[in-house]
């Protein structure tokens, strides 16, 4: 189990060649292994969702894969999200609506919304609460997130 | 509403009261904040922690050539012993890792290092203990027998804080009164949980022979003076860094024992170190909280006026007690406070901590007065309806009017708005439509409900208040350092420490327009202990009261300056100067010079302004405010499913009154997310142990943090008094909503019981409660 594999993780567009242990959870191959800190680890079991990142385009949660299922599928990190200096409509609405406080379950909800909102661009008011019920927040109470989510997918509609 | 509210200050208002967008985020949103748990280091720490929760170690194996710390490796580090002197505390000691003997389930019994996290968890695995296991404590009622188990040998009746207090009339008043109604009001244990667990990173750096303990906590300077005074170092030789901290509620106020053995390795090992804990970890050995019943009783007149209050109240604190506040720190607020925002002149209460075999308390968002506003506001409905009185009716006759107003315990209430909240609630509910619709639901089977909860939240107190509690540390003031530099920009240095309050935005907003600039070239720091001035962190709804302060009037120093500066340059009266939008002004003329210019001739050409004046702009102030109370009344609209037992909030409103908003989204926030906690409190989470002191509920499947489905939209209307009791007139709000909204929520699913004259008042109030409540009402009426 604890024999290394060599594997390329493609990491928003850049590749990492590491070396790991198969077991490694994408999570902390991501954040170690890579250096990508901003996806956080919060329970480790699946439920909280702080670790969302998008593989092949769609919400996974990084505690519940292994690194070396993501090899050699494109992986989006909020490090990604921005363009440059131009922040994605999501980063910009989550301040302008106030949907974070201590910012830590933050990336978690970013990718989350990214990915959905790719997938589903139209997507109704209440489907879209579902699919935010999946992942925990303990600052905000969750309004504020809503709001943000909703105000960013406006925007996208409208680019 | 106080219409006052918007006024002009200082030199000019402008930041002061408007939303703008938080410093803090655009780091946060793009993945480059900052966390503890980001920190590269050399070896990993974890931690083997006791299976059982009562018992004797008999040995502990670890495999060979493994790095394994036991407490006999830390003979020199002191057990965390944390002292009040009043209220018959019993001082316990806590080694850092078990000594001999363990207390509750998820003890820290060792330490194991490897060179990588899971390396740390498989050989933690590998570590065994043998443990004599001996009868486990675990109810707090249990605790108080003739013949249950001792935890300590110091506290021979596990009763470890009693405190007594008794008006001297009580006894004939209560005699008196028309009609005694009795609640009893229990909170189960709750986990503060914050996204972050807890975490530490310990480096040695061999130049300066000093550690840098990088830690998620509320308080990095409290931190460095135990974790120094406990290893038996010059606290200069170490260095606490608070960086991003995600999340605490009180939970990371405390010390960890985990936190002094990182230190400690660095130091021996002269290495670093890291300590990620998981939720596991979190939830079973992390602080608790609640865990609180009371026994309240109030004596009322045939108008429904409550004459005399009594109070039993008994907390479950855990096996040991927390530094700095102490264990007492639940029982004797309930104790302090307990009448709440009522007028009531007869009082006595006891108010006992005891020590049972679960993982110890701490503070968390509210302390206690999310229970004694339950047990109050679940008395006042009780009372109401017993006296046959609308629930509104009674709480207009007892809610304190006049002000300022001494309680029955000695508080001073600064001027509030306790009626006019809860009328505000009143409105903007429309009382009448819903008793409407209530009663045709009634009709079809459906069952709506109503909730009421009217609060006092004492915040921003000083060392006064903390010393009535006869605590050994004192905490209360905090001292803020401005410099404003060549350049014009502003630094102001604070030891209070945030952790998703924006309290680098809010002090900005107060900074910038005592000094005439802007926001952004304010830049607070905070969150480290070589860097700040010594201050005691973020808690108690005191942060921007008394941290802001603080800022105020240092602030206030900075711009006495100026103004002499701008006076001599611009060949004025200093008292003609206006500081505003980065410029000195002459009132009434053309006159004008930027921030800048002031800044440069207040370094570079010092010798212009005689010594009165002296070179520079760097001024501090300290801050130690009496305290004062904001106030809010909450209002719950559920509907309870009586098949399932299920609760759904249709609605829920906030009437508050915090003083002075300083940056009203971020109050906002503060509100939703207090909100959000308070329901989890009323419905949803409850750490659960069985019988043998093994608790049930370690992982997020079992304690269930509610989600964006379970927390309705939350209406919030202001109020703004406008109090002399803080300079700011900011009265803090950081535990509000976690205060009211249990009760609110809980009164609602009584009041949608009532054909069914049930009465809940154990919270959470999770499905299977409220099923046995109405099934038991049944058997009742059968």
């Amino acid at each position: 189990m604890s024999e290394k594999v060599e594997i390329t993780l493609t990491i928003n567009g850049r590749d990492h060649a590491i070396r790991i242990e198969p077991r490694r959870t994408l999570a902390d191959a991501i954040r170690d292994d890579c250096g990508q800190t901003g996806t956080h680890i919060g329970c480790e079991h699946g439920v909280c969702g702080a670790c969302t990142v998008l593989v092949d385009g769609a919400p996974v949660r990084a505690c519940l894969m292994f690194a070396v299922q993501a090899a050699g599928k494109p992986i989006e990190t909020v490090e990604g999200l921005a363009d440059g200096d131009k922040l994605h409509p999501l980063q910009q609405a989550f301040i302008e609506h106030h949907g974070l406080q201590c910012g830590f379950c933050t990336p978690g909800f970013l990718m989350l919304a990214a990915g959905v909102l790719k997938r589903e661009p139209d997507i109704s008011d209440d489907d879209l609460l579902d699919v935010l019920a999946s992942n925990l927040c303990r600052c905000t109470g969750y309004q504020n997130i809503i709001k943000a989510v909703r105000a960013a997918a406006a925007e996208l509609r409208a680019q | 509403m106080t219409a006052a509210a918007k006024v002009t200050k200082g030199s000019g208002t402008t930041w002061v009261g408007r939303s703008i967008r938080r410093v803090e985020d655009p780091a946060l949103v793009t993945g480059r904040g900052r966390f503890t748990g980001d920190l590269p280091a050399a070896l990993f720490v974890r931690f083997v922690r006791s299976p059982v929760a009562a018992g004797r170690i008999l040995r502990v194996d670890a495999p060979k050539g493994a790095q394994v710390i036991t407490a006999a490796d830390l003979k020199a580090v002191q057990p965390i012993r944390p002292m009040l002197h009043k209220f018959n505390y019993v001082p316990v000691a806590q080694p850092v890792l078990a000594d001999g003997v363990v207390r509750y389930v998820g003890e820290p019994i060792a330490a194991v290092l490897a060179a990588t996290d899971e390396q740390a968890e498989d050989l933690a695995d590998l570590v065994t203990a043998e443990i004599d296991e001996t009868p486990a404590l675990v109810d707090a009622r249990g605790a108080l027998a003739a013949d249950a188990p001792r935890l300590h040998a110091e506290a021979p009746s596990n009763v470890v804080v009693e405190g007594r207090v008794k008006t001297q009339n009580f006894d004939a008043v209560r005699a008196g009164a028309h009609r005694t109604i009795a609640v009893e009001a229990r909170s189960r244990r709750q986990n503060a949980m914050p996204m972050e667990p807890r975490c530490a990173h310990a480096a040695f750096d061999a130049a300066t022979e000093r550690v840098t303990l990088t830690c998620s906590t509320q308080m990095p300077h409290l931190m460095r003076t135990a974790i120094a005074d406990l290893i038996g170092m010059p606290e200069s030789e170490l260095r606490v860094i608070a960086p991003d901290v995600g999340g605490g509620f009180g939970q990371k106020m405390s010390l960890a024992g985990e936190y002094v053995v990182l230190t400690w390795l660095a130091r021996k090992l002269r290495t670093s170190l890291a300590w990620n804990e998981d939720r596991r970890e979190n939830l079973m050995a992390c602080f608790h909280s609640r865990d609180q019943s009371i026994m309240l009783e109030g004596a009322f007149d045939t108008d429904g006026k409550l004459l005399a209050l009594s109070a039993d109240v008994l907390a479950n604190v855990g096996a040991y007690s927390c530094f700095p506040t102490t264990c007492a720190v639940e029982p004797l607020m309930a104790m302090a406070e307990m009448p709440g925002p009522y007028d009531v002149r007869d009082y006595a209460c006891v108010a006992r901590g005891v020590v049972t075999n679960t993982c110890p308390m701490a503070p968390y968002r509210g302390v206690s007065r999310p229970v004694i506003t339950f047990a109050l506001e679940r008395l006042m409905d009780k009372a109401a309806k017993a006296l046959g009185l609308d629930p509104l009716d009674i709480r207009r006759r007892n809610l304190i009017k006049r002000f300022p107003y001494t309680s029955a315990t000695g508080l001073i209430f600064d001027e509030a708005t306790y009626v006019e909240t809860m009328e505000t609630a009143v409105t903007a509910i429309d009382v009448p439509a819903f008793r409407a619709r209530q009663a045709k639901a009634r009709a079809q089977g459906r069952y709506l409900g109503l909730g009421f909860a009217t609060f006092s939240e004492r915040t921003g107190y000083g060392t006064p208040a903390f010393a009535a509690r006869g605590m050994e540390i004192t905490p209360g003031w905090e001292t803020v350092e401005i410099s404003m530099d060549p350049s014009g920009y502003v630094e102001a240095r604070i030891g209070a420490s945030p952790h998703g309050q924006g309290l680098r935005t809010t002090l900005a907003q107060i900074v910038a327009d005592e000094v005439g600039t802007t926001p952004d070239r304010v830049k607070i720091v905070h969150g480290d202990t070589d860097r700040t001035p010594y201050g005691f962190g973020t808690f108690a709804s005191r942060s921007l009261v008394i941290g802001g302060g603080a800022a105020l009037l240092a602030a206030r120093k900075i711009r006495g300056k100026l103004t002499k500066i701008a006076g001599q340059l611009l060949e004025a009266s200093e008292h003609d100067i206006v500081l505003e939008a980065g410029q000195a002004k002459v009132a009434g003329t053309d006159r004008t010079l930027p921030l800048t210019t002031l800044a440069r001739a207040a370094y570079h050409q010092a010798h212009r302004f005689g010594a009165d004046i002296g070179p520079g702009l760097n001024e501090a102030a300290t801050y130690d405010p009496a305290g004062t109370f904001s106030n809010a009344c909450h209002v719950a609209m559920v509907e309870v499913d009586i098949e399932t037992g299920g609760v759904t909030i249709e609605k829920f409103v906030v009437a508050e009154d915090a003083g002075r908003l300083i940056n009203p989204m971020i109050v906002d926030g503060q509100i939703h997310g207090g909100v959000a906690q308070g329901i989890a409190n009323a419905l949803y989470e409850e750490i659960i142990y069985d019988e043998t002191g093994n608790i049930l509920t370690t992982s997020l499947a079992d304690y269930l943090p509610p989600t964006a489905h379970e927390i309705p939209p939350i209406e919030i209307h202001h109020l703004e008094t406008l109090t002399e009791a803080s300079v700011t007139k900011a009265k803090g709000l950081g535990e509000g909503g976690a205060i009211g909204a249990p009760a609110a929520v809980v009164n609602a699913i009584n009041d949608a019981l009532a054909p069914f004259n049930v009465s809940i008042d154990e919270m959470p109030a999770t499905p299977l409660r409220i099923r046995a409540a109405l099934r038991q009402a049944k058997e009742h009426r059968a």
